[in-house]
């Protein structure tokens, strides 16, 4: 039985498509993707992402814990920074991506995948042995909401009355009892706000009711961050593929001390990887969808697309694809098998379309 | 409201077929387009290719999913509808008025299989 958000019965209202997602019953399109894609690129566009997971991370070694567990480097952060990274196995596999909030000394705000939620707090658990933490799963007590576009920080101000001009990106703070900070996951500029399930409902009403700001759904979420090469746990990141393997080794500092996981990226890095991750721009405009086979030349299966659409801010077929390293070079021919029929494509960078942040 | 126009045979599947003589056109629903949302790309056969009554002739495919298309009869692919390889949004904009491949019946029996309007509309509610 999935989980309902606090924000469930206002999407049945609105006549959204519910679907499951990460363990929860979640709005999929209010009308339809297209139109809510083209509002968070131009305009302004509302998510509910109250089924993410949170997680306060407290104590005298609660710095050291973070370290430990995660693949960023957090030593000497200011206050109100945000990181990303990832929790990885010791195999270098990944356990989920994550942000984490410095939120004061000894004090940080994990923001984790819904789908991992228990398998990730049985992580930390897990790790926690001989830390002297207090680790507090916050997943119910907190909504959610993306407010996201380049519309974004006026509608914020001006609908909910939250300041967060002077918010930098990836940065956070706390106004009254919610955590605001300048994130997303979209490619434009935005910002998530944690709290209360009832301020998350008002804020929601508020905003909705303003027509400043189009409710938009998890079917956009994905078409978002795909086309800005945005990796989804489960598709691109899992506990199969790696951040090496995913080019995504920015976010893991092998100049730390220790985290789990190191050595075994370490080796990835010095021996190499058996498959990475690339994009493929196809010539037709086929579609090609999670799981599809990718081919050689000579019709050998050499990888399999991870997440792909005909990307909906630039008119093209393209998708992410894991695939033999051999393969992975930008300008390779590659072909995918798209139900009887196999269409051409070619290794391009993994991401379709710029990131427009507000630094 | 999904419209559901008199005089076409339906399938379970969501597929109409206009019968002209010995030749069907064949096409997805009003009710099919609308639960789709909006058609992205159209995989159709080529001409002179076989279909068969059951079976998959191609796929229709919104941002988030593709779905197969299921050829109500049996028969010969004449014509396919090429506009929709550059324009498969006309899918949505009017669905009876914009069929996916023209088909020669090799069994027009096959027909008294599908449903008439009414009884199509009782399986979409």
């Amino acid at each position: 039985m999935e989980k309902k958000t606090c924000l469930y019965d206002r999407h049945v209202a609105l006549g959204a498509l519910m679907s499951p997602f990460g363990g929860f019953i979640m709005p999929i399109q209010y009308t339809n993707i297209t139109d809510e894609h083209h509002a968070v690129r131009n305009d302004c566009g509302v998510f509910d992402v109250s089924h993410m997971g949170e997680v306060r991370i407290t104590g005298p070694d609660a710095e050291r814990y973070v370290q430990h567990i995660f693949t960023n480097d957090i030593a000497g952060a200011p206050v109100g920074q945000i990181y990303y990274g990832m929790m990885l196995y010791p195999n270098g596999g990944t356990v989920d991506d994550l942000l984490v909030y410095k939120m004061g000394e000894n004090d940080f705000f994990l923001v984790i995948n819904a789908a991992n939620i228990d398998k990730d707090v049985d992580w930390m658990k897990q790790h926690a042995t001989g830390f002297n933490i207090n680790l507090e799963h916050q997943s119910d007590q907190y909504g959610q909401l993306a407010v996201q576009g380049p519309q974004a920080e006026t509608v914020v101000e001006e609908v909910l009355g939250i300041p967060c001009r002077e918010l930098k990106f990836y940065t956070t703070k706390v106004v009254g009892d919610l955590i605001v900070s300048r994130t997303g996951y979209t490619g434009e500029d935005g910002f998530e706000i944690y709290g209360t399930h009832q301020f998350t409902q008002q804020a929601w009403d508020k905003l909705i009711q303003s027509g400043r700001c189009k409710p938009c759904g998890l079917g956009c979420r994905d078409t978002l961050r795909f086309e800005v090469g945005l990796p989804l746990y489960g598709d691109e990141l899992s506990a199969d593929i790696s951040p090496v393997m995913a080019g995504l080794s920015m976010f893991c500092k092998l100049d730390k001390p220790e985290f789990i996981g190191k050595e075994a990226l370490e080796e990835q890095k010095a021996n190499g990887v058996e498959q990475k991750l690339v994009g493929i721009e196809l010539t037709d405009k086929a579609i090609p969808r999670h799981g599809y086979p990718v081919l050689n030349a000579e019709g050998e299966q050499v990888g399999e697309v991870t997440t792909g659409y005909h990307c909906l801010s630039v008119d093209k077929s393209v998708c992410m694809a894991l695939v033999k390293t051999n393969y992975a070079k930008l300008d390779t021919t590659l072909y995918i098998q798209i139900r009887k029929k196999v269409f051409e494509g070619k290794v391009v960078k993994k991401k379709f379309y710029d990131k427009h942040y507000k630094k | 409201m999904a419209k559901f126009e008199e005089g076409l045979r339906y399938s379970e599947s969501h597929e109409y077929i206009r019968v002209e003589g010995e030749y069907g056109y064949i096409g997805i629903s009003d009710y099919a387009q609308h639960a789709l949302g909006n058609v992205v790309y159209v995989d159709m056969p080529e001409v002179d290719d076989e279909v068969t009554a059951g079976e998959e002739f191609g796929a229709v495919e919104s941002v988030k999913a593709a779905s197969d298309l299921i050829s109500p009869v049996s028969g010969t692919v004449v014509e396919i509808n090429e506009a929709l390889e550059d324009t498969p949004e006309l899918l949505n904009e009017d669905a009876f008025a914009n069929w996916i491949i023209k088909v020669k019946l090799s069994d027009p029996s096959e027909l008294d299989k599908l449903m008439d309007a009414e009884a199509y509309k009782t399986i979409c509610n």
